[in-house]
């Protein structure tokens, strides 16, 4: 199969007052491992239960209690680390990360600093047809979520709930590859696509399933290509980290108002402090969290309730062996093998559902015209209901079936949009639908020709017309239409009016 | 290596725990007598030796992907100190 | 009967099956005896309806013949345990009012072998102390004195509880926990035997936790088949607990012959400490000649980096222990400062924290939080654990020679008077770990056996260090000594 070609984007560059400058921008994406259990319990993960219902004794760090690791949750994140091409650690460690936090009940979390299980990787970020950025993972580690706190529902009081304390996540680390607010977004997309399709995070930003640290550097043109060559950060200018975006929308907007903010410090003459900021979207601007951080010294130290986690490379290779095709690979098969453009390729692969739904349509059949049909129709239709595919009303065997019916000229195009609307609100199978109620094209020329010549003989003045300038033979195509209720070939009836008009 | 009362007081809040001023000095000194103890490791060639992971090595025991535990607010909560509508309450958390 | 409290657990558990003394007969004759020894201060939650409850279920189970090996022997637990519906405070105040709904696998191992439980024994204040003065509950008392002196003394630590109560007959024996020696140093001290087993033999879960890589729990007995009995009892492999070793749990009282021919014993050079007492270095070369009397061959060795095991100690445990006590906040469980008008969040914890701990706790979670903090890591900790990983090899490779058991004094001194430390610095308490805490960093089983009497008339303990996971031969090895030494003294009842 081939590989698609991409030419790598433009950096988005920014004018100052007086020079012009390009962002730097590299992500720490938290991404919930979908697991029935926690990632060193037996509670659930659920979301949306009773506050403090999912909480194992571990979970609230009841003194003598010890964590066991959850296998599953090194399985997807081992999945994931495949999924983007990265190196799988053999042998990884768990650390604890001190600090006192009400929604942290041990005063540590559990993570993995300097024995990560995944290593180097890379994602394609897709920035249009034949337009795509290659930004490079630095590493993923598993830990624990912590609990959630709740600062509204008592004046004196914060509320802690501690149903999300010990939910892993995995933390994927990028290189600062990312050149502007769009990619940004763009690679949060794609990452949030690989993990849907691996089946590793469901990618719901809004229950903070997935959640960005995003971190955001300016420097005059020329100098990231230096950086690049050298891998030196001292070429690069000083970096702000904004904590915890969960929206595809605040991520640009805070990274333009950032980039911005930086840009005028130095070209005011001022320097960027490296600290934690955060985002506020009612404002839009970014401010200091500096005072929390300089408490911070989190005193990591490899947890000894845990062995270092050590894996076979059998198990690797099985669960590699298992892998979905996945995105990139599915939109270079769509592309090649039934011919559609890049485009349509990507909107099918969005996710893994709708390029199933497309595939068992196109199965056996005419591609594009498959891919026109799920795209246009069938996609603009469910977004007027706002339903996603899987709530489809038509199955791909119905819009198959109308497909076949298009194909083999039994309907008209036109035809097959009002047949398209029966089966999306009644039901039915497609092509009784059209027997039934009479939708069958007419390709019986002499009926045709019956229609055609009594048009003919009712409109003499039109006919001679038409003999003068030709382009009035679509007003007796039109004619027949309507005389025969749409269901004339549109070819025949075409071909007929050349033959008796033309001629 | 000498801890000073600032360094004391620095190591109590990292710690949260409130030492009063007149007691860092004291305390200081008690730092300096057991770090000085503990200098006696300065004497010992660890050249090429890997921090001691796991006493007995085995390998790290997993569990399944099953909830096993959890429908127990009740029993999670049967200790706090305050409790209300089935969270833990603290005083206020200025973020 | 009389005096069924000062049974042994075998002794007692033979009369249990033969029918000649019941289980509540038993129950009933210790927590007589806690009853009158308010003065050793060595129970602090007694628990006489669950043992009377567990005392007659006991004697159900004998009665239809099904008799595990701790059926219906009454026992001590370590407040350091978490007990269901039973206050477990580690003797902290932090933990006031704790009451754990979930049951430590140890102590659940225990019931399920028909163990009866008489209360919670005192402690230090999360296992660190060396003398038992740094409890909230107060001092447990040494039930020996020297000679006519009425001074009190300390019957050690952590496990100083434990060690009084089954020294003075109050149990049949105790539960104990050992991070640095805190089994085997109060045994010493109070004449009975004491091991700690392979790091990964006992299960953590559900105990209090001090220093995760170090801790581990054993029984404190009044002799070596008893301990032999009861660890079996409380050991084996717990899913629950990621260190807990997978590995069958051998019949240990089968093991004890007393045959001890052929046997390696290695006597460690770097064991003779400067200053040691006279009696010290003499109770060990009897040992010596007691064990070579036996069949034992005796070899010199070396553990070159000795030394260096109490400096290493002092980082990891309190390293460790500052993060497994950073739970401690108030927020879920425990004591909760009163707070001021205007006190936020981080008061709370700091207020909490500096109430509900000991002096010795905030000092060693404060040292344990400065050797893990910025730019001290490498230069501390991970410097410790190099050392220790020496220290370890240090065994290994005197057990490659074919060494199977090591014979050391267990402790420097006979027990001390409570208060005498008080004016020392932390160190020269510290000191009291130097020959048991190179056990616990290597990972080892170590056990105390009662040797002799100081000339104070006080006991003086030997250590045994076994090879990993070869507790069984250990305490066969325990048992020879015993024999040959044939301590029996007991303190004179005071209290």
């Amino acid at each position: 199969m081939l590989d698609l070609t991409y030419e790598t984007p433009k950096p988005k560059v920014i004018a100052g007052a007086k020079h012009d400058w390009e962002l730097v921008i590299g992500m720490e994406v938290h991404a919930q491992v979908s697991s029935n259990a926690k990632l060193f319990s037996g509670a659930s993960t659920k979301f949306g239960a009773e506050p403090n219902a999912n909480v194992a004794f571990v979970d609230a760090a009841m003194p003598g209690m010890l964590p066991v690791i959850n296998e599953f949750c090194v399985e997807q994140a081992v999945r994931t680390g495949l999924g983007l091409n990265a190196e799988i650690h053999l042998k990884s460690a768990f650390d604890r990360k001190n600090y006192f936090y009400p929604d942290l009940p041990q005063g540590y979390q559990i993570s993995q600093l300097y024995h990560p299980i995944v290593g180097e990787g890379e994602i394609l970020v897709d920035m249009g047809p034949g337009v795509a950025r290659k930004v490079r993972i630095e590493r993923i580690h598993l830990e624990q979520d912590a609990g959630k706190s709740i600062h509204d529902m008592d004046p004196n009081m914060s509320f802690v709930d501690l149903n999300r304390t010990g939910v892993a996540l995995m933390e994927i680390v990028s290189r600062p590859d990312i050149r502007g607010p769009e990619e940004a977004a763009a690679y949060v997309t794609k990452l949030r696509q690989i993990l849907r399709y691996l089946g590793t995070c469901d990618g719901n930003m809004q229950n903070g399933n997935l959640r960005a640290d995003v971190n955001v550097s300016v420097c005059r043109p020329g100098q990231y290509e230096k950086y690049m060559e050298t891998q030196d950060f001292s070429h690069l200018g000083t970096r702000c980290e904004i904590k915890n975006m969960n929206s595809m929308r605040f991520i640009q907007a805070a990274i333009e108002y950032e980039a911005r903010r930086q840009i005028a410090i130095v070209e005011a003459g001022g320097s960027v402090d490296q600290e934690t900021r955060l985002y506020d979207p009612d404002k839009n601007e970014t401010r200091s969290m500096r005072s929390k951080e300089e408490a911070h010294d989190y005193r990591y130290f490899p947890c000894p309730d845990l062995l270092p986690l050590e894996i076979e490379q059998a198990w690797v290779d099985d669960i590699k062996a298992s892998l979905p095709e996945l995105p990139d690979q599915k939109k270079a098969r769509f592309v090649n093998d039934f011919g559609l453009s890049e485009y349509d390729a990507s909107v099918l692969t969005a996710d893994a559902e709708s390029a199933a739904y497309f595939e068992a349509v196109a199965d056996g059949r005419d591609g594009k015209l498959a891919a026109n049909w799920v795209i246009n129709e069938l996609f603009g239709r469910l977004k007027k209901e706002d339903h996603d595919i899987t709530e489809s009303p038509v199955s791909p065997a119905q819009l198959g079936g109308i497909i076949e019916l298009i194909s083999a000229e039994t309907i008209s195009g036109k035809i097959a949009k009002d047949l398209f609307e029966i089966v999306y609100t009644e039901g039915g199978d497609p092509a009784q639908i059209v027997e039934e109620r009479g939708m069958k094209q007419v390709t019986d020329t002499g009926a045709i020709e019956a229609a055609l010549d009594q048009i003919i003989a009712d409109n003499p003045a039109q006919v001679e017309k038409a003999k003068v300038n030709p382009k009035l033979a679509g007003w007796f195509v039109g004619q027949v239409m309507k005389a025969t209720g749409g269901k004339a070939n549109p070819k025949a009836v075409n071909d007929l009016v050349q033959q008796k008009l033309g001629g | 290596m000498s801890i000073d009362k600032d360094t004391a007081a620095r190591v109590a809040k990292l710690a949260r725990i409130k030492v009063e001023e007149d007691a860092l000095p004291a305390l200081a000194q008690e730092f300096n007598t057991i770090l000085g103890f503990i200098e006696q490791l300065n004497e010992v060639d660890v050249e090429g030796v890997e921090p001691m992971t796991s006493v007995t090595p085995m390998r790290l025991k997993r569990r399944e992907d099953v909830v096993t535990e959890g429908d127990q607010q009740d029993k999670i909560l049967s200790n706090a100190p305050d409790a209300r509508e089935g969270f833990f309450a603290v005083p206020k958390v200025v973020e | 009967m009389s005096d069924l409290n000062k049974l042994t657990l075998a002794d007692a558990r033979d009369k249990l099956r033969d029918g000649s003394v019941t289980s509540v007969e038993l129950t009933e004759a210790c927590l007589s005896e806690i009853e009158k020894a308010g003065a050793l201060n060595a129970f602090v939650h007694k628990t006489p309806e669950i043992a009377m409850e567990q005392a007659k279920a006991a004697d159900a189970r004998i009665a239809q013949g099904d008799a595990p090996a701790m059926c219906g022997l009454p026992v001590g637990i370590k407040d350091l345990f978490c007990t269901k519906g039973v206050p477990s405070q580690a003797a902290s105040g932090i933990l006031e009012g704790f009451t754990p709904e979930y049951e430590s696998t140890v102590s659940q191992n225990l019931f399920d072998a028909g163990a009866v439980m008489l209360g919670k024994l005192n402690m230090d204040e999360f296992a660190m102390g060396s003398s038992n003065e740094t409890s909230v509950y107060g001092n447990a008392v040494n039930p020996w004195r020297r000679g006519n002196d009425d001074a009190q003394l300390t019957p050690g630590g952590s496990s100083g509880g434990s060690a009084s109560a089954v020294a003075a007959d109050l149990c049949l024996a105790a539960t104990g926990t050992d991070t640095g020696g805190s089994i085997r140093q109060p045994a010493a001290f109070t004449g009975i035997t004491g091991i700690k087993p392979t790091y990964g033999r006992c299960s953590r879960w559900g105990i209090i936790a001090f220093a995760s890589s170090l801790d581990q729990a054993g029984p404190m007995t009044k002799n070596v088949r008893d301990a032999a009995i009861m660890l079996e009892a409380m050991c084996g492999h717990d899913p629950k607990d990621s260190t807990s070793a997978d590995l069958p749990v051998p019949n240990f009282e089968a093991m004890l012959t007393g045959d001890i021919r052929g046997k390696k014993i290695g006597i460690p050079r770097e064991y003779h400490m400067d200053g040691m007492p006279d009696e010290i270095d003499a109770l060990w070369a009897n040992g010596r000649e007691m064990l070579k009397d036996a069949g034992a061959e005796i070899v010199d060795i070396s553990l070159p980096h000795t030394k260096y095991a109490l400096p290493a100690y002092y980082v990891i445990a309190p390293a460790e222990a500052s993060s497994n006590l950073a739970r401690y906040d108030g927020v879920r469980y425990g004591h909760r400062a009163k707070l001021a008008q205007g006190d936020g969040i981080t008061e709370m914890y700091e207020k909490t924290r500096a109430e509900g701990f000991g002096h010795e706790v905030q000092r060693r979670v404060m040292v344990g939080t400065y050797v893990l903090s910025a730019g001290f890591y490498d230069a501390y900790y991970n410097r410790a654990r190099r050392v220790r990983a020496l220290i370890k090899k240090d065994f290994e490779d005197v057990f490659a020679q074919g060494v199977d058991a090591i014979l050391t004094p267990a402790t420097p001194s006979a027990a001390f008077g409570l208060g005498e430390m008080d004016d020392a610095d932390p160190v020269k308490m510290y000191l009291n770990d130097v020959f048991t805490v190179t056990v616990n960093l290597a990972g080892l089983p170590g056990i105390s056996v009662p040797a002799g009497l100081d000339h104070q008339g006080l006991p003086l303990g030997l250590q045994l260090i076994g090879r990993p996971w070869e507790e069984g031969d250990l305490l066969n090895t325990a048992y020879a000594l015993e024999q040959a030494a044939g301590f029996v003294a007991k303190p004179g009842k005071w209290w």
